[in-house]
């Protein structure tokens, strides 16, 4: 999957290297040893991961089901992206320290390389650390393809909530997971959501028992670290009549030359009243200025407001990988439910971002609201890609989309792909599209205030997502705002 | 009397045609100096020039500030150093606030003049107090920069700006259009507020009824990019009476 690497010039060591490494501060490889199978996949591998996580017959089922269909599907070829073929042969699907093996009790028994990998992300995993901050955030981190550790579940479990890593609920809350699990994204739903449910590795289990308000934020912190190695994450997060959650989640992944695989599947289960808020600050290694190495990211989420008047809402600050295909949905299926799709994505010298949201009207007076902010910089590619679809019976469904582009340079391009398909004609729906560029007049008016020209572009820009960042939790909202500032570097000039 | 602007033999050019032709023009610490001509004499050119504008390419001939050669400074430091435009067009920065806006503009000027940057309690007493005198709703503090402002409340916006900024020389282009009687008021009693002996105003403009509250020292016309006539404040009623015409024929 490496896009031949020997042909593209090396840059320059030193100083060049340095700012590259200043760019994407999250791109340094932990060094501990893996134990990782050998690369290809095959139904002996699905039948390899399932038994290295223990796990009951029924899920074994599930993944063969999965890998059966994936065989007979073909790669998608419709977004907007353009890549090298990828060979699913050369990725290793399983890999994870050699310290997890005998799965530690605590983290005092968690590799200390491990602790410190997080820490030079600044995820403290010490929840006495995490409190003499300002966070009350809980948090599961995943290491390739298992999580190391999770923090503040007694506290948690005090609430009724379970918070733990998906493997440990197959072990725990088989009837949960057997529940829920393909109920919201069906085992064939994609191509990459068939290879996920057959390879998938770790990942969060979020249960939010009836009426209970999670007492603290949830948090996920995905890392790829080895090297040729994909990460299928398979979170779920459920919550009954009444309850509420609030989940973030973060990537990283170290700077390396080959192009790497992340297809995830995330469902969400909205129960009566429920709300779910699923907030992403994705910043995978994009790749360098020449597109050489990076993330592909493809990855299936979905939310299913099953219930009557529940919620679910995406925020998603798109900032990292090569190739970002991602579309959060809303199954809009209880009466008066609600989805909402807030989106800031940025892609700057090669890379490439095809997403978007689908928000399907099933049930009566179901409302959807949806907000794009696209930048392009450098030769940056993004398309919007949106589907409303009301059905027959959503009596009275709304929705509101406003998208809108902005356009860094003349070597980028923004594309918007709106599909509407209304069924009922009680609906009401809107659509809002603006492109525009930051105007030279727009920065030389910041310069000629004193403000410089790389911190123009950068509150220009943060103008330009504000409707979005509103809606993210404080710290991210900070951890944002410093994220576009420093992929945006460079972008003018 | 110290000089704080010299401008000689400038020459100009935007998409390489020239504009000014020769300009000169010397302010002194403690003047308002008015700007009249007619359209295209090359008026707001000038003040784009001053600013630091890169599309307005300086082609011959010197202006100094401060006893310093403008020409080595971007945008950004002649800010810092205390030369202010005020824009004919006040630019939109949506999603930005004002209030941001201006503190991220105080703040970048202190720190590249070496001073201690403002924490928030006190910019926001410094620029509380700064709309108070300019007779503005706080409100506006809140929304993006000019967006969705009036014509008027723009150019209210960028003398406010010019309070809170409180640079030393200030170059305001046609400041007075588009504003009616009671705001031209408001706007002229902020640039009387910023008169002092240590600072100069440069006024462009067509009117003569901006002059009648803000009491110009020098004015000068600008015809055909050079400075063709200068003298005290009776210059521009003779103008507002005669027009251009008589001095574009002796230029």
């Amino acid at each position: 999957m490496a896009a031949n690497p020997s042909d593209i010039p090396v840059p320059a060591e030193g100083i060049e290297a340095l700012v590259q490494n200043r760019k994407y501060a999250a791109g340094f490889v932990t060094d501990v040893e893996s134990e990782r199978i050998a690369p290809g996949l095959s139904e002996d591998v699905v039948r390899l991961i399932s038994a290295k996580k223990q796990e009951p017959e029924w899920l074994l089922e599930f993944r063969l089901k999965a890998f059966r269909r994936w065989l007979s599907m073909r790669e998608p070829h419709w977004a907007h992206v353009e890549h090298p073929r990828i060979d699913f042969q050369a990725i290793t699907y399983w890999s994870a320290p050699k310290s997890m093996a005998n799965r530690p009790k605590s983290l005092d028994e968690v590799d200390p390389k491990l602790i410190e990998t997080y820490n030079k992300l600044g995820i403290p995993l010490k929840e006495q650390e995490m409190l003499a901050g300002v966070q009350n955030v809980a948090v599961d981190v995943v290491f390739d393809s298992v999580s190391v550790a999770t923090t503040f579940k007694q506290k948690l479990a005090d609430a009724g909530v379970i918070f733990c890593p998906i493997s440990e609920a197959v072990r725990e809350h088989p009837e949960l997971v057997k529940k829920y699990l393909g109920s919201v994204v069906p085992f064939g739903d994609n191509y990459y959501a068939a290879l996920n449910s057959a390879v998938f590795s770790d990942g969060s289990f979020v249960f939010v028992p009836k009426g209970v308000r999670c007492p603290m934020e949830l948090s996920t912190y995905f890392r790829i670290n080895e090297r040729n190695t994909g990460q299928f994450e398979r979170t779920l997060i459920i919550c009954e009549d009444d309850a509420q959650v609030s989940y973030l989640e973060g990537c990283t992944a170290p700077q390396r030359d080959e192009n790497q695989l992340h297809a995830a599947v995330v469902e969400l289960v909205a129960l009566d009243r429920a709300e779910i808020k699923y907030s992403t600050v994705q910043n995978w290694y994009p790749g360098d200025e020449n597109g050489v190495g990076g993330i592909y990211n493809f990855v299936t989420k979905r939310g299913d407001c099953r219930g009557r008047a529940s919620k679910i809402s995406w925020t998603q600050v798109e900032t990292g990988s090569a190739i970002t295909w991602k579309y959060p949905s809303c199954i809009l299926r209880g009466d008066d439910s609600v989805g909402e799709f807030y989106s800031v994505a940025l892609t700057h010298h090669r890379q490439q971002a095809d997403t978007g949201t689908k928000m399907i009207h099933l049930g009566r007076n179901t409302k959807s609201t949806i907000v794009s902010k696209g930048i392009s910089a450098g030769h940056g590619q993004q398309a919007y890609r949106g589907l409303v679809r009301v059905l027959e019976k959503a009596e009275g469904a709304r929705n509101h989309t406003q998208c809108d582009s902005l356009l860094i340079g003349d070597q980028c391009g923004a594309h918007t792909f709106p599909y509407t398909e209304i069924r009922n004609p009680t609906a009401i729906i809107e659509h809002e599209a603006t492109t525009s560029k930051i105007a030279d007049d727009q920065l030389f008016y910041c310069r000629a205030r004193g403000i410089g020209e790389e911190d123009a572009v950068s509150m220009i820009v943060n103008g330009f997502c504000k409707d979005v960042f509103k809606e993210l939790p404080m710290e991210f909202a900070v951890e944002a705002q410093k994220l576009l500032q420093v992929s945006l570097e460079g972008a003018v000039g | 009397m110290s000089q704080l602007l010299q401008i000689e033999n400038l020459h100009a050019e935007v998409a390489g045609k020239e504009i000014l032709k020769g300009l000169d023009l010397a302010v002194n610490a403690g003047e308002v100096h008015a700007i009249m001509g007619p359209n295209g004499a090359g008026k707001s050119t000038l003040s784009k020039v001053l600013a630091g504008a890169e599309d307005y390419v300086v082609t011959a001939g010197t202006i100094r500030y401060q006893g310093r050669d403008l020409a080595a400074l971007s945008a950004e430091q002649r800010a810092a150093h205390g030369i202010f435009m005020g824009f004919q067009y006040p630019v939109e920065i949506p999603g930005v606030s004002n209030m941001m806006f201006l503190k991220a503009a105080l703040n970048a000027q202190r720190k590249e003049r070496g001073e201690p940057e403002l924490d928030a309690g006190d910019f926001l007493a410094w620029v509380r107090h700064r709309v108070k005198q300019m007779k503005m709703d706080p409100a506006m503090l809140s929304r993006g920069v000019n967006q969705g402002f009036s014509g008027g409340e723009k150019k209210r916006n960028e003398i406010l700006q010019m309070l809170v900024l409180e640079p030393r020389l200030m170059v305001l282009d046609e400041t007075d259009s588009g504003l009616d009687i009671d705001a031209l008021k408001i706007v002229a009693d902020g640039i009387n507020a910023m008169r002092s002996p240590e600072r100069a105003t440069i006024l462009v403009t067509h009117y003569q009824r901006l002059l009648d509250h803000v009491q110009p020292d020098v004015v000068h016309v600008l015809a055909a990019g050079r400075i063709v006539k200068s003298g005290g404040p009776e210059l521009a009623r003779e103008l507002e009476e005669k027009g251009y015409g008589w001095l574009q024929q002796a230029a």
